[in-house]
C-alpha cells in the first residue's frame, strides 16, 4: 500500500484529495495535512465581506468530510520536506507541526510515496508597513475571518454615512508585486452595491488603487474581447465599469506604507502620492509558506528545490529570458519536480517560470507589476490532472500521464454583486488560455471565442449556482464526482 | 457658485464608453438574461473541458 501525502487543503489540495480518495483510496492511503480545521470556498469571502453571507455559508469542517471519505487528516502545518529521507528513514518524509488544540506545537514526521505540495500562499502583509488587519490599518477578504471583520468595519462606515458624514473607501492591491486583482475588483463593486442599497452612495468616494499598468490587466497582461463590433481590451471594459459606478482609479502604483487614515504610494513615473482613507481593503502580496527542504545528509537544499519567493520548482523552464522571448512553452505541464519524480506542486504553491504581465520598474527602481494569478479554476484543473497522473503512476505508468499547463487551460471570473436574485448584477469574464499563446493565437494570444466579458444578471445567477455547486461538491455529497471542476 | 454650462474634458471619466439605456435594459431583461445564463454556462463548461488533457 502506497501513501500519498497532500500538504494543504485549499481548492488545489482538497480537489486532489477528493479524486485520489475516489480513484485509489481503497488500495492506498491518502493523507491531507492542513493547518486549518475548516475548508473555505474563498471566492465567496467577498460576499462575507459585505454581509451577504456568513462564515458558515462559506466554510465546513474538513475532518468530518475526510472521515467519511476515508482520507486521513492531520491538522498541522508542514515544516520541511526530506525527499531523500535521512539517516533515520529510508523513505522520503515531511515534518509537520500540529495546530489542533490537543497537540498544538508538537512535531511529527510522515513518510510518503508521493507528495503533493498545495500549501497555497503566505499572505505577506509584512511586505508593506501598516498593511493588513492584524498589525495594520487595512482590512482583508483573504480568509473568512478577515472578511467578517471587513464587513464589521464596513457597517460602521455605513452607520456614520447615514448620520451625514462623508467617507473615502480605497480598495485594491497593497504592494507593487501583488496578484489576485480580481478579488479586489469584485469587492470594489460589492462595496459600491452595498452603499447604494443602504442609500449612502452619495456620501462615499470610492477609489481603486492597483499595481496594474492599466485597468483590466488582472496579472494576465490584460485580455482582448469582442464587444460592439470591435475587438477591444479589458482596459476599456473595466474603465467603463468604473465610470458607470463613479469609482476613481489609480494604477501603476506600489503602496509602500500605510498609516492610520493615510496610504502612501509610488507610481511607475516616480510620482509619490498620499491617499486619505476611512476604509481600505488591500490585497497583500503572496509568498511561499516557508517550507524548508533537506537531503539525505540533512544538508539544506531549500534553495535548489524552491524559487527565491518560496514556491516549489516543477517542470517549467526557469531559464531567465527577456520578456520578448517568453513563451507558452515555458509553463509547467505536469507539475512534477524535475529531480524528485514523486514530488508535485499545484495551485499557488508551484513556482511560475516568470510573470504573465510585463515586468515594470519605477524610475526609482521599484518593481510595480502584477505577479501571475493561479487560483480558482486553474488550481482545480492542475489538481485533477496531477491526481490522474499519480493514480496512473501507482498503476505502473513511468511518468505523469496528464498535463495542465496554464497555457492550455482557461479561467472564469464572475464578479457578482448583491444577494437579491433580481437586483444583483455581475461582470462575467472567461479567458482561454490564461497564459497567452502567440504561436497558436498570433493576433491576441488567446481564443476570442472563449475569451469574453459581459455584464448582467445572468453572471450573478451563475456565481450563485457555482457557490452552491462547489460547496456541495467539496463536501463530497452523493454524485460529487459527476460534477465538473 | 455660478451654474456650470460646460463639461470639463480630458478627465479620467471623459473617455471610457458608458452603457446606453438599451444596454442597461438588456442587462436586466429576464428573457435575455436567461439565454445569457445558458450561454455563459456552456462557455464555462467548454473552458473546463478544454483544461483537461
Amino acid at each position: 500500500m502506497a501513501r500519498v501525502v497532500i500538504l494543504g487543503a485549499g481548492i488545489a489540495g482538497h480537489t486532489a484529495a477528493r479524486y485520489l480518495s475516489k480513484w485509489i483510496g481503497k488500495k492506498h492511503e491518502v493523507v491531507v495535512v492542513s493547518p486549518n480545521a475548516l475548508w473555505n470556498w474563498i471566492p465567496s469571502n467577498i460576499w462575507v465581506g459585505v454581509g451577504d453571507m456568513t462564515e458558515e455559508d462559506v466554510t465546513f469542517d474538513l475532518k468530518e468530510v475526510y472521515d467519511k471519505a476515508g482520507i486521513t487528516f492531520h491538522q498541522a502545518r508542514a515544516i520541511s520536506i526530506h525527499p531523500e529521507g535521512n539517516k533515520d528513514s529510508e523513505s522520503p518524509f515531511v515534518t509537520v507541526e500540529f495546530t489542533d488544540e490537543a497537540r498544538a506545537g508538537q512535531q511529527d514526521t510522515l513518510t510518503y510515496d508521493y507528495l503533493i505540495n498545495a500549501t497555497g500562499p503566505k499572505l505577506n502583509f509584512n511586505a508593506t508597513p501598516g498593511l493588513g488587519p492584524d498589525n495594520g490599518y487595512t482590512v482583508s477578504v483573504c480568509t473568512a475571518k478577515h472578511a467578517l471583520e471587513a464587513n464589521e468595519k464596513l457597517q460602521e462606515q455605513i452607520e456614520a454615512m447615514k448620520k451625514g458624514e462623508q467617507r473615502t473607501f480605497v480598495i485594491g492591491t497593497g504592494h507593487g508585486m501583488c496578484t489576485c486583482q480580481g478579488a479586489a475588483f469584485e469587492y470594489t463593486y460589492n462595496v459600491d452595491h452595498t452603499l447604494r442599497e443602504a442609500g449612502v452612495r452619495d456620501k462615499a468616494r470610492i477609489i481603486w488603487i492597483s499595481n496594474e499598468y492599466e485597468l483590466g490587466d488582472f496579472g494576465m497582461g490584460g485580455v482582448h474581447i469582442k464587444r460592439g463590433g470591435y475587438v477591444t481590451n479589458a482596459k476599456t471594459f473595466s474603465e467603463s465599469l468604473m465610470v458607470e459606478r463613479d469609482i476613481e482609479w489609480i494604477t501603476r502604483a506600489h503602496v509602500n506604507k500605510i498609516e492610520p487614515g493615510k496610504i502612501h504610494y509610488e507610481q511607475l513615473d516616480g510620482n509619490i502620492g498620499e491617499l486619505p482613507f476611512d476604509f481600505s481593503m488591500l490585497i497583500p502580496p503572496f509568498a511561499g509558506v516557508g517550507l524548508k527542504a533537506f537531503d539525505k545528509k540533512d544538508e539544506d537544499i531549500t534553495a535548489t528545490l524552491f524559487a527565491p519567493n518560496g514556491f516549489l520548482k516543477v517542470d517549467g523552464d526557469y531559464t531567465p529570458r527577456p520578456y520578448e522571448e517568453w513563451s507558452a512553452e515555458d509553463w509547467p505541464k505536469t507539475y512534477q519536480n524535475p529531480v524528485y519524480k514523486n514530488l508535485f506542486a499545484i495551485g499557488i504553491a508551484f513556482a511560475p517560470p516568470h510573470p504573465i504581465s510585463k515586468p515594470m520598474k519605477s524610475i526609482n527602481g521599484t518593481p510595480i507589476s502584477p505577479t501571475p494569478p493561479r487560483t480558482g479554476m486553474p488550481s482545480a484543473a492542475m489538481a485533477v490532472n496531477v491526481a490522474k497522473s499519480i493514480r496512473d503512476m501507482l498503476n505502473g505508468a513511468e511518468k505523469p500521464t496528464h498535463h495542465a499547463s496554464m497555457a492550455e487551460m482557461g479561467a472564469a471570473c464572475m464578479a457578482s454583486t448583491g444577494s437579491h436574485f433580481f437586483r444583483g448584477s455581475a461582470v462575467s469574464m472567461t479567458v482561454y488560455p490564461v497564459v497567452p499563446d502567440y504561436v497558436k493565437y498570433p493576433a491576441y494570444g488567446r481564443d476570442l471565442s472563449l475569451t469574453t466579458g459581459e455584464v448582467g444578471l445572468a453572471g450573478h445567477w451563475v456565481k450563485y449556482m457555482l457557490h452552491y455547486t462547489f460547496m456541495y461538491q467539496s463536501k463530497m455529497k452523493p454524485g460529487w464526482s459527476y460534477m465538473p471542476d | 457658485m455660478p451654474k456650470s454650462t460646460n463639461r470639463e474634458p480630458y478627465q479620467q471619466t471623459y473617455y471610457p464608453p458608458t452603457p446606453t439605456g438599451f444596454t442597461r435594459y438588456m442587462r436586466n431583461s429576464l428573457p435575455w438574461q436567461m439565454i445569457r445564463f445558458i450561454v455563459i454556462n456552456l462557455k464555462v463548461l467548454r473552458l473546463m473541458l478544454n483544461s483537461q488533457h
